[in-house]
């Protein structure tokens, strides 16, 4: 397991803001794929994966703003609440934004361990919204789907690093 | 201190005072929402946005599903069609009673002078997905006010009623199923009339008959249909089926369970009703009668 600390550290491009933007409409795409019966339960919120993934990464680049648009549209997709998946995916944004120093100290799997808690916050806020509006607990495998986020984690940084890998420079080569 | 140091890093508001506007935003629409339902223009020009990502997204499926109606087997058309020939022709021998008895009907109708329903039209809809809230039974189908559409509006497949259009977006709606806890549809047993309210539980495949007294003459097999005194639903379509009768004398009511008819987890076309008939006013809030139809929870 490499440690953050110690493992070579690659200095990487900036971001850019379209960049961002797709990823974010790819998560909310991925989320509106017709997910059905056991698959409904397995599958990861990819737009709290993202919109946290951004959060910590680029605290600077991504906004309250863009989580709670993509909120909005997830409330309107699903026919829920409107709000609801908003409210959610600011205090997802707010977590993120304030542990984003913390979290990218650690890598691997510790990173992981920060990221769970926190989709969990997630499917909480959205599970009290409800509980409030009336709804039943829909039962513990309700979380089974930030659990497999946080399996996603690493695969979904690597992927999100690849274009601010620096090009290889022609004359050093 | 009189001079603050210079803003070399503007940052704008910190961010728990973001999260903190965000909240609030979220926490009034919420309420807007639940409670007032004042948001249903915001909601549609949000839906028109996402609306073709949606389509795009349910679009594999539909094309997989175009390739597999593509590749059938010789044999399963065969008997598919060998299958369809003689439903048609029971069907047809059904329909030609159907026509007598409309006509005879109409005659007794016209005998006391009661009002004539409405012929129902009905609209045939592809459902794209079921939402991914593991809260609701609801399915998204692909007609919407583009269609005249209208929320309330029934939703039955070959087998029986489905459920509900809840809400209408332009090119889609969104239809919430009758196993949806707290959905309810007015029915009545086939086999001697009595009412009843049917109530979604939540779970698939599990309706639960709503305040049935103890000795009310439900059985076990007893088919369900609507009785249409709601104004939402046609009256005679089938429903559910009784499918467990539990009498304990501890209790006020018994509790019945049903299984709906029609394929409410599994399908991919749907039939939205149309307006079945005018319904009367209702009567004024003074003198409204104790009504069946929206008990409290309980």
């Amino acid at each position: 397991m490499a440690d953050a600390r110690t493992a070579p550290q690659e200095i990487l491009l900036p971001v850019r803001p379209g960049f961002i933007a797709l990823t974010l409409i790819a998560a909310l795409f991925l989320n509106l794929l017709p997910w059905a019966g056991y698959w409904l339960w397995v599958r990861p919120d990819f737009v709290a994966l993202v919109v946290l993934y951004w959060c910590i990464e680029e605290p600077r680049k991504i906004g309250f703003a863009a989580a709670w648009l993509l909120g909005l549209f997830m409330d309107v997709a699903d026919g829920t609440l409107f709000g609801q998946h908003a409210l959610a995916y600011a205090i997802l944004a707010y977590a993120g934004i304030v542990l984003h120093r913390r979290v990218r100290m650690f890598s691997g799997t510790p990173q992981v361990l920060h990221v769970i808690p926190l989709l969990l916050l997630n499917d909480l806020i959205v599970l009290g919204i409800r509980a409030l509006a009336g709804a039943d607990f829909p039962g513990f495998q309700y979380f089974i789907g930030s659990f497999v986020a946080g399996a996603l984690w690493p695969p979904l940084g690597v992927l999100l690093r690849l274009p601010q890998r620096p090009k290889p420079d022609p004359y050093h080569a | 201190m009189e001079y603050s140091p210079p803003p070399f890093f503007k940052t704008g508001p910190t961010p728990l005072v973001r999260l903190l506007i965000f909240s609030a935003l979220s926490l009034t629409l919420l309420v807007a929402d639940a409670r007032f339902n004042y948001l249903t223009p915001l909601r549609q020009i949000a839906a028109a946005i996402i609306y073709p990502l949606q389509r795009t997204a349910s679009a594999p499926a539909s094309i997989a599903r175009r390739i597999g109606d593509f590749f059938v087997t010789h044999s399963s058309l065969r008997a598919d069609n060998a299958r369809l020939a003689e439903e048609n022709f029971s069907n047809a021998a059904r329909l030609q009673q159907l026509k007598g008895l409309q006509a005879e009907n109409a005659q007794l109708r016209a005998l006391v002078a009661a009002r004539e329903r409405l012929n129902v039209k009905v609209l045939a809809a592809e459902v794209l997905y079921a939402a991914r809230d593991p809260f609701t039974r609801k399915i998204i189908v692909d007609k919407g006010l583009q269609d005249e559409i209208k929320a309330g509006r029934a939703v039955v497949d070959d087998r029986g009623i489905v459920g509900q259009v809840t809400r209408v977006y332009p090119w889609l709606s969104e239809v919430t199923l009758i196993t949806d806890k707290g959905q309810l549809v007015p029915v009545q047993n086939l086999r001697n009339g009595l009412r009843a309210v049917l109530a979604g539980t939540g779970n698939d495949g599990v309706l639960e008959l709503r305040f049935v007294p103890l000795n009310a003459d439900f059985r076990n097999g007893d088919e369900l249909v609507t009785s249409g005194i709601d104004g939402v639903y046609p009256p005679g379509l089938p429903v559910a089926q009784v499918s467990n009768v539990e009498r304990n004398a501890a209790q006020l009511f018994a509790r019945i369970t049903c299984t709906p008819l029609a394929g409410v987890a599994s399908h991919t076309r749907v039939l939205i009703v149309s307006e079945p008939r005018d319904v009367p006013p209702r009567p004024a809030e003074e003198q409204r009668p104790p009504r069946p139809k929206k008990p409290r929870k309980g």
